[in-house]
């Protein structure tokens, strides 16, 4: 794989193969910067902020009059605190003067993405099942299945709070239904923010 | 050609460590544009200095995954780098199990830069041919 560094000494090599491989090198420690950095442009702010609309949401949702605006209720938090991370991620990638979606960043993202589509799915299959009250276990634990595989490129604080998703989505599986909002109100609310204060403390807003 | 590599930085001051006498007696020392740091030019070298550039340090296994290298094969390069203080290795356990952690020096972060404006001189000096 690798070309002896007797090529470049040679004078019988032109310009051309010169000039390929120093393109070949420069390209080969961009790649290997690439794969070996952590991806840090998960946005601790972005975080809190998940956690403040998703605590706004527990409190809205607890009103519902039925399970149609409850279920909205939720989803359209989601979509309100995904875009919110998306922004600040974007912000934190532009202070930074890198890609988003470059090497680890683009591993996070295809990790990510598989259990929240999971999660769209079995949202309309519980909801056509009438088992409304299964949906913050589900929620919970298929998000961080999602923060765990897409978070092990990431810094360590990522993974952990995927975990600690997964394990509280469990625990409301077999807990009160009752409980629910008080579930995604202690996941998506509490979680979001106390990780997303580390993660703004150590690696950055 | 003679023109172009005038081009060229001149790759090798004076003052290097003692440690690298032996690596730079493996090729000319006469004034040699094209003379790279062979230390660093190797590939898994290479890959094991740019990935500590980015990394406050790795460990062996994540080298080992990251480079695809034997075990062998790492621990010989990566004592090669250690040597010429290029990195620096740091054993400890972790749970009773040996762990053996690489962190650049600042002479490697410096020699990585001088080997980037190395290859981006021949880039340039090729392109303006």
């Amino acid at each position: 794989m690798n070309l002896p560094a007797k090529k470049f000494n040679n004078p019988d090599q032109g310009p051309v193969a010169l000039h390929d491989r120093a393109m070949d090198n420069l390209r080969y420690i961009r790649e290997t910067m690439q794969r070996s950095a952590s991806f840090t442009h998960v946005s601790g702010i972005g975080g809190v902020l998940m956690g403040l609309i998703a605590i706004a949401a527990a409190l809205a949702a607890s009103g519902a009059s039925g399970p149609s605006m409850w279920v909205g209720t939720w989803l359209a938090a989601a979509a309100a605190a995904l875009s919110a991370q998306a922004l600040a991620m974007i912000r934190k990638s532009a202070a930074a003067g890198e890609g988003l979606l470059t090497g680890p960043g683009r591993k996070f993202a295809w990790n990510l993405i598989p259990p929240l589509v999971v999660g769209a799915v079995l949202t309309m299959v519980f909801v056509r099942a009438e088992l409304i009250d299964q949906l913050p276990g589900a929620w919970l634990l298929l998000y961080g299945t999602g923060i765990v595989t897409g978070g092990s490129y990431s810094v360590r604080p990522v993974p952990l709070m995927g975990a600690a998703f997964m394990g509280l989505g469990t625990i409301a599986f077999f807990a009160p239904a009752t409980w629910g909002d008080a579930f995604m109100a202690a996941g998506f609310g509490g979680l979001h923010i106390l990780f997303g204060i580390v993660i703004w403390r150590r690696h950055g807003g | 050609m003679a023109a172009r590599q005038g081009a060229l930085p001149k790759a090798r001051g004076d003052a290097r460590p003692t440690a690298l006498a032996g690596v730079r007696g493996q090729h000319s020392q006469a004034a040699d544009p094209l003379e790279l740091d062979r230390l660093i030019h190797e590939r898994v070298r290479l890959g094991i200095v740019s990935a500590l550039a980015v990394n406050g340090s790795l460990t062996f296994t994540d080298l080992k995954e990251l480079l695809g290298a034997t075990d062998g094969n790492l621990s010989a390069h990566a004592r090669r780098l250690e040597d010429a203080g290029y990195v620096r290795c740091q054993k400890s356990f972790e749970s009773r199990m040996p762990k053996t952690e690489y962190e650049l020096t600042k002479l490697g972060r410096r020699e990585l830069q001088l080997y980037l404006d190395h290859m981006e001189a021949i880039i340039s000096a090729t392109r303006d041919a």
